[in-house]
């Protein structure tokens, strides 16, 4: 399926009261439609980033990426706002679940909501998507080759989801590539073993011949064979849970 | 992966950047994913002047073998250097 839609920079009240910038891909229809919050990678709310919002809404979701760095670099190119934002230690994970929160409630204020959100995320959006499922009501989360889930980073901010992975609000879609060491096939297994145990609902992933990145049509991690298939199970996914009405 | 991990020092001194010279405060230095360098990671180098605002950088993307070079060139560079001149 490939609809209309209509693609806008907004800017919308985040948690903390501060407006922040969002870039949205609106379906077209008429129709009650699911919603889609892309979570940006470290590198940026960049061209690439845009293409996906854009490619949601092609596939009949209304979608949003918000831009995790205009608070600390607004008005900048999205290198030189990574660059910064870096500089000054990162996003925390309490702002970037209030992001997630303010994305959702746009879009479940939409006229053609059918009040179902997904989030999805890549590299460290994977692990951002996998927290803001633990820490927010959703309906579908997707987490593409996100480290530190399940082990924390040494001398980092960067720390295990582990203790609220039973908070989990949503399923899980976990799309691995077998030859990626972060997160490794090990450290996937661990998660898998956890889910399990703790009855959540979720399905895995694991791509031979694929490492970390193997989504991203502008880096050399591109496994375009891979990204077709994954990007089929992600449309079979977000079919299953964010059509119909909640 | 993303490293997360990223090592900041003070610098004295310019850099010119996409706006033209700016003064140096700052550096970050990491290995993470590049934005137009062709590889998986690099060695990343950031001069910035935060003060001025996130445009006021100079970036550098460079494969570990160049960025090893680069820094012992800086090092030979400085060692071939009379000490008085290097008060100034």
């Amino acid at each position: 399926m490939t609809s209309n839609l209509r693609a806008e920079t907004v800017h919308f009240d985040s948690y903390d009261g501060k407006s922040v910038e969002a870039y949205v891909a609106l379906t077209e229809s008429d129709d009650k439609v699911g919603g889609v919050v892309l979570i940006h990678h470290m590198p940026g709310y960049d061209e690439a980033s845009k293409e996906m919002v854009r490619k949601f809404a092609a596939n009949g979701y209304d979608s949003v990426c918000v831009n995790l760095y205009h608070r600390q670099a607004p008005d900048v190119s999205s290198d030189d706002a990574a660059a910064a934002v870096r500089a000054l230690g990162g996003v925390t994970d309490e702002q970037l679940v209030g992001d997630v929160r303010a994305a959702a409630a746009y879009l479940r204020a939409l006229p053609n909501s059918n009040q179902k959100v997904g989030v999805i995320g890549f590299c460290s959006g994977g692990r951002q998507s996998v927290l803001a499922a633990c820490s927010l009501d959703l309906d579908a989360a997707v987490d593409c080759y996100g480290a530190f889930v399940v082990e924390s980073r040494p001398e980092s901010t960067m720390t295990s989801l582990v203790d609220i992975l039973p908070d989990l609000s949503c399923p899980l879609l976990g799309l691995f590539g077998l030859e990626d060491e972060y997160p490794s096939p090990d450290q996937t297994e661990t998660l898998r073993q956890l889910l399990t145990k703790g009855g959540k609902e979720f399905t895995f992933h694991e791509y031979e011949g694929a490492g970390h990145g193997f989504f991203a049509v502008d880096r050399p991690s591109y496994r375009p064979e891979v990204a077709t298939e994954a990007w089929g199970e992600i449309w079979k996914f977000y079919a299953q849970h964010l059509s119909g009405k909640k | 992966m993303c490293t997360y991990e990223t090592e900041r020092i003070a610098l004295t001194g310019s850099a010119k950047g996409a706006e033209g010279w700016f003064r140096a405060t700052d550096a970050t230095i990491y290995f993470d994913h590049p934005v137009h360098f062709g590889a998986g990671h690099a060695l990343m180098v950031d001069v910035i002047n935060p003060a001025l605002g996130a445009s006021s950088r100079v970036g550098l993307e460079l494969n570990a073998e160049s960025a090893r070079a680069l820094a012992l060139a800086i090092l030979r560079s400085l060692d071939g250097i009379p000490a008085g001149l290097l008060e100034s």
